[in-house]
């Protein structure tokens, strides 16, 4: 039987959700590893043991930023292990710590799989490209572990009922000129519903014309207890916080509506959105590439379509 | 301070990009332009060299093509760049980048090391990290405020929750998000003063780095389409026909 490490970092105390969804996956591939990230407790590992990991290996960075450190103390762990797949989230510090893995192993990385599979010792993922136009197969073969990061969402999280896996302590080695220390973690308030959970998501592109003009999507969301998004480019141009960024750099979502104000639908934006249940799109531009994906596209102008829109919800 | 800014020139991504049939590589046309996150990085460099005195080299692989996404970077006033570009690396993964990259930067001596989080026609996103993991130093990533000085490096880091302070000492490797800084546009003298500047060029044997591939994309295939529903002109009430769907849907 495969062994399949899942790296997992805790997040709020509990298990990323990513790391669930990885978890899930994993226990189809061979018998699981989940090497955890943070404080760690017994709840944790018990989350940990009913989504299908027999083993946890714990790692508790402290103070010090995981990746060096982490990196340093799984490549030993893979030398006398030898585990067949080392499966990673598509997020911060799995990246950090996936890459520098990799280096250090001198294996490759597969990054942004949306699934993955072993075939007689090689792994074997599923990529899309050009905005989930296309769906590309990439094969690695050679020495063991491979190392693979799989984007948010590409599996669901079902409990299995597993016992309480076994608890190693991964001992994290000084590494010297490499270490660096976090000094202050920083929440910021968040309001409503978010966006990884939210079943209906508001989001704003260029076609607002303005940061200001962001307002209207927010009114609208607040009436339909819905999350906020945006695109890459009123991120870039500074009108909202990246934490509402959807597409391929920012958030993967999948809610049961999701509604895109003057958006044109870049390929960017279309594989971080396109899952959703129902898609309703308002752009001006009737050629736009949202319309593709649209259940009901309104070819108008968002400045006059959402106000209504507002005020007909607002009056019911 | 030697500041190193890692740099890609991709395809103009306001068009259509094209791979390869049978590789399935991407085809890169002789003219590409500097990956528009890599504007950020080279501004932060700028300012940091300009603050502490010091240079700004342009670290690149790639074919170099027209050089015209090299030139718009010198021409936002970075001193010198490092070029290399050889056939054998077409195809090449996130790993074999960071070695070239990684061997690049050795020789040209480095404080502090740039690159945006990932670049906008690959975005595998390991590359900062893995070349952090070559030069053995921290990496320091997704920073979306960098202050550097005095031998140590500070960035807030994003994290899923908010952000993070995270320090640690000089040498090491910063990733930044777009919009970390406001990158300036080139000035006229600025393109001009361009052209005459350094490029040194290398090959990957000049590195030493093997450049035999890891992976390899075995198939690409059309994703099954999602059907497009109604499309409707707005005559001054289509937002009822939003509100009749959100309806039917049990939003409201």
């Amino acid at each position: 039987m495969a062994a399949v490490w899942v790296f997992i970092e805790e997040e709020a105390g509990a298990p990323a959700t990513v790391g669930l969804e990885l978890l899930t996956k994993a226990r189809s591939l061979g018998d699981v590893t989940a090497v955890y990230v943070g404080a760690g407790s017994e709840q944790a590992f018990a989350t940990l043991g009913e989504h299908g990991a027999t083993r946890v290996l714990h790692a508790d960075p402290g103070d010090a930023l995981p990746s060096a450190p982490v990196a340093a103390a799984l490549a030993t762990a893979c030398e006398s292990d030898a585990p067949d797949l080392v499966l990673f989230g598509q997020a911060y510090t799995d990246r950090d710590v996936a890459g520098r893995l990799a280096a250090r192993l001198g294996r490759s990385v597969l990054s942004n799989a949306v699934d993955v599979d072993l075939r007689d010792g090689a792994v074997v993922t599923t990529h899309e490209m050009s905005g989930g136009t296309q769906i590309a197969t990439a094969e690695v073969a050679g020495d063991k572990p491979h190392i693979v990061l799989v984007r948010p969402k590409s599996f669901p999280v079902e409990p299995v009922g597993g016992s309480a896996p076994q608890v190693e302590k991964l001992e994290l080695p000084d590494v010297g000129r490499s270490a660096a220390r976090i000094l202050e973690h920083h929440v910021e308030e968040r309001e409503g519903p978010q966006l990884e959970d939210a079943a209906v998501i508001v989001a704003g592109g260029r076609g607002l014309g303005s940061a200001e003009a962001y307002e209207l999507v927010e009114r609208l969301a607040k009436l339909l207890n819905a999350a906020t998004g945006a695109t890459r480019a009123i991120v870039d141009a500074g009108w909202v916080p990246y934490a509402k960024q959807v597409g391929q750099t920012g958030k993967t979502v999948k809610p049961d509506v999701y509604i895109a104000a003057g958006i044109s639908g870049a390929m960017q934006h279309l594989v971080g959105m396109k899952d959703s249940k129902t898609i309703i799109a308002i752009n001006k531009d009737p050629d736009a590439p949202i319309f593709s994906v649209a259940d009901l596209g309104v070819v108008g102008d968002v400045h006059s379509v959402l106000p209504k829109l507002i005020e007909a919800l607002e009056s019911r | 301070m030697q500041v190193v800014v890692c740099v890609k020139q991709i395809p103009d991504p306001s068009g259509t990009y094209t791979y390869d049939p049978e590789t399935h590589f991407l085809v890169r046309p002789d003219e590409q332009v500097l990956d528009d996150t890599d504007r950020y990085g080279v501004e932060m460099g700028l300012q940091i060299a300009q603050e502490h005195g010091g240079t700004v080299t342009l670290v690149t692989m790639g074919p170099k093509g027209s050089m015209q996404g090299i030139r718009q970077a010198l021409a936002m006033g970075a001193d010198r760049a490092v070029v290399v570009d050889d056939g054998d690396l077409k195809g090449s993964d996130a790993l074999t980048t960071a070695q070239v990259l990684a061997a690049a930067i050795e020789r040209t001596g480095f404080d502090l090391v740039i690159a945006g989080t990932e670049s906008t026609d690959g975005y595998s996103g390991v590359l900062p990290q893995m070349l952090a993991g070559l030069l053995d130093v921290p990496a320091l990533t997704y920073a979306t405020q960098v202050q550097a000085g005095d031998g140590k490096v500070t960035i807030h880091r994003q994290t899923s929750a908010g952000y993070d302070v995270v320090e640690a000492s000089l040498p090491a490797v910063v990733s930044v998000t777009a919009g970390v800084v406001e990158p300036r546009y080139p000035t006229f003298k600025g393109i001009m003063d361009a052209k005459k500047k350094e490029v040194q060029e290398y090959t990957a044997s000049d590195l030493g780095v093997d450049t035999s591939l890891r992976q390899r994309v075995t198939a690409v295939e059309p994703a099954p389409e999602r059907e497009a529903g109604a499309k409707i002109e707005d005559d001054g009430e289509a937002h009822l026909k939003i509100v009749e769907l959100l309806q039917q849907k049990k939003v409201i």
